[in-house]
């Protein structure tokens, strides 16, 4: 079961409620789509937000479509646009 | 009746349109008056050079740079990794900053003050009291100036060898290739994702590198699109446009000043080394700053997306149709960073603030109970200033305090109140049991919608929120 830390901010902080949080993969479904679809399990109002996130895992882009796999210890950013300023 | 030497409505108006027209003639007469006091000074100088015979030259050089710019870059020249050559082109580099904002503010001080041959600034708007806390290139005095006039002023102001372009029609579809194509350089400094979609298109056809930064609350972002072979544009990156609800805007969700104040620096710092052409770009990269973390993080980007409607390789965004693509329909919504005005009530239940103050005095001078008034606005906001006889429940909280919003109404004796000053609401609306309050007029709908849905049929909304109040009931009213 990989552990794995889950990073929020701008207006994915807001919805979810915490900047930080840790989550228990399956071995069988350790991948960021597993992840993304647990994360609006437990957050139901990040879904919309979801869908023009950055995802990165281990500061690397990842595009949600994608299905990349995530191991012990690895730290997944929600990152949403910022557009003011 | 408003006592005669009190200005009416409109004449108060006029005075400060006036007041406004006057403080933009001041400034730009300012600008004019330091403009030839230093031509002045730089013909009395170059008399004074002329009244002997010049002395000869006792030193050799090869650069362009007049001992002005020597004396004025001489830490930049002492800096080993920047020098001679890289002010040199920074010198004759030209930087377009698309909004004079917060983020806008201090990226225009510190590229002028670098000395960026030519700055172009745009904008559309005035300078509003709201806007110092954090847009520092304006003061007090230039409220209610145009932007672009203010940032320029004080440009000008700092470093009078970079020559100031104003574009005073804000950014659209139709000037943006025409502005743009005039620039080496463009900076994202707006505060909304309409422009910022546009800006990219626009330096996208035609081939300008995008330093693009934007801040929200406590969280900035930083990135260069569409910067060498590869980069990614701000398509690539965000090829949908995030609904309006899931924007957040610094005029509904704040912002802490600083902080874009700290990304509009780093832009300047990006800017630097593009045109002086050290250090390495900040492309395929993308900086996030959360201010409360005290946290820096980058994320590495991929390349270009080859479905990409921009910079893809098969774009269908050109410079032929460019003007014509509809950037409001894309992103639903307008070019600014006001939150769509919503219109989802019918008029029959939606009230003025002018009728509900008829309600409330009439209840008040016949002895009654006060009309219920529910606010919903956030907490912060509420305990800013609210109405005397409101009861606070935040929007978010209506369907599980709907109990409570029943009993408030039960409470009252609105219901029956139907005569004197209140007849117009009495006539028209004898069911008006609930007034719902936010700040501007959406959320209030919002809630009586909802309510409805909650078996709550008697509430109305009250159009504009506190914001029309204080606008057109009590201009004391400190509204935020
Ligand atoms: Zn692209």
């Amino acid at each position: 079961m990989p552990d794995i830390k889950v990073l929020f901010f701008a207006k994915a902080r807001e919805v979810a409620g915490l900047s930080e949080e840790a989550v228990h993969l399956q071995e069988d479904a350790a991948h960021t789509e597993a992840l993304v679809a647990l994360l609006v399990q437990r957050f139901p109002s990040l879904s919309s937000v979801l869908q023009t996130c950055v995802l990165a895992v281990n500061q690397e882009y990842v595009q949600l479509k994608d299905k990349v796999p995530l191991k012990q210890g690895d730290e997944v950013a929600i990152i949403p646009p910022l557009s003011g300023g | 009746m408003a006592p005669a030497e009190e200005p009416r409505g409109d004449e108060l108006e006029q005075k400060e349109r006036e007041l406004a027209l006057l403080k933009q003639r001041m400034a730009l007469l300012e600008q004019e008056v330091a403009d030839a006091r230093r031509r002045q000074q730089h013909a009395a100088a170059s008399t004074t050079a002329q009244d002997g015979p010049p002395p000869p030259r006792s030193f050799a050089c090869s650069h362009s740079l007049s001992k002005e710019h020597v004396q004025r870059y001489s830490r930049h020249l002492l800096l080993p990794s920047f020098g001679l050559s890289a002010q040199e082109r920074l010198c004759q580099g030209s930087v377009l900053i698309v909004g004079c904002g917060g983020l806008g503010s201090p990226a225009a001080l510190y590229l002028a003050a670098s000395g960026v041959g030519t700055l172009g600034l745009v904008d559309h708007d005035v300078v509003d009291l709201s806007n110092l806390h954090r847009q520092i290139i304006h003061t007090e005095a230039r409220v209610g100036v145009h932007k672009a006039t203010s940032a320029a002023q004080a440009c000008a102001a700092l470093n009078s060898l970079v020559k100031v372009n104003t574009h005073m029609d804000g950014f659209n579809p139709a000037n943006a290739l025409e502005i743009v194509r005039g620039y080496d350089v463009v900076l994202d400094a707006t505060d909304n994702p309409t422009t910022r979609y546009l800006i990219n298109d626009a330096c996208v056809v035609l081939g300008k590198p995008l330093v693009s930064a934007a801040a929200v609350g406590t969280d900035g972002q930083l990135t260069v699109y569409n910067y060498g072979e590869d980069a990614p544009c701000y398509r690539c990156l965000f090829p949908e446009s995030p609904a309006p609800e899931n924007c957040s805007r610094c005029a509904d969700a704040g912002v802490l000043g600083p902080v874009p104040g700290a990304m509009g620096v780093l832009q300047a710092v990006e800017v630097v080394k593009l045109l002086g052409g050290v250090g390495d770009v900040l492309a395929k990269k993308l900086l996030i700053f959360d201010a409360l973390a005290g946290r820096f993080t980058t994320v590495r980007l991929r390349g270009k997306r080859t479905e990409c409607v921009a910079c893809g390789l098969c774009p269908s965004i050109t410079r032929e149709n460019l003007a014509a693509y509809d950037y409001v329909a894309f992103t639903g919504q307008a070019p600014t960073d006001a939150a769509p005005s919503l219109s989802v009530l019918p008029p029959s239940l939606r009230v003025t603030p002018q009728q509900l103050q008829g309600v409330m005095s009439s209840a008040a001078v016949s002895g009654r109970a006060p009309p219920a008034v529910l606010d919903v606005r956030p907490a912060n906001q509420f305990s800013l200033m609210h109405l005397p006889n409101a009861t606070h429940i935040p929007f978010e909280q209506l369907d599980a305090k709907v109990e409570e919003v029943k009993d408030l109404i039960r409470g009252s004796k609105c219901v029956e109140c139907s005569g004197g000053g209140s007849a117009e609401i009495g006539e028209q609306r004898p069911e008006a049991g609930l007034y719902v309050m936010c700040r501007r007029g959406n959320n209030s709908q919002l809630a009586v919608a909802r309510l409805r849905e909650l078996g709550v049929l008697n509430a109305v909304d009250v159009v504009g929120g506190m914001e029309n109040w204080a606008k057109s009931l009590d201009p004391s009213m400190p509204v935020i």
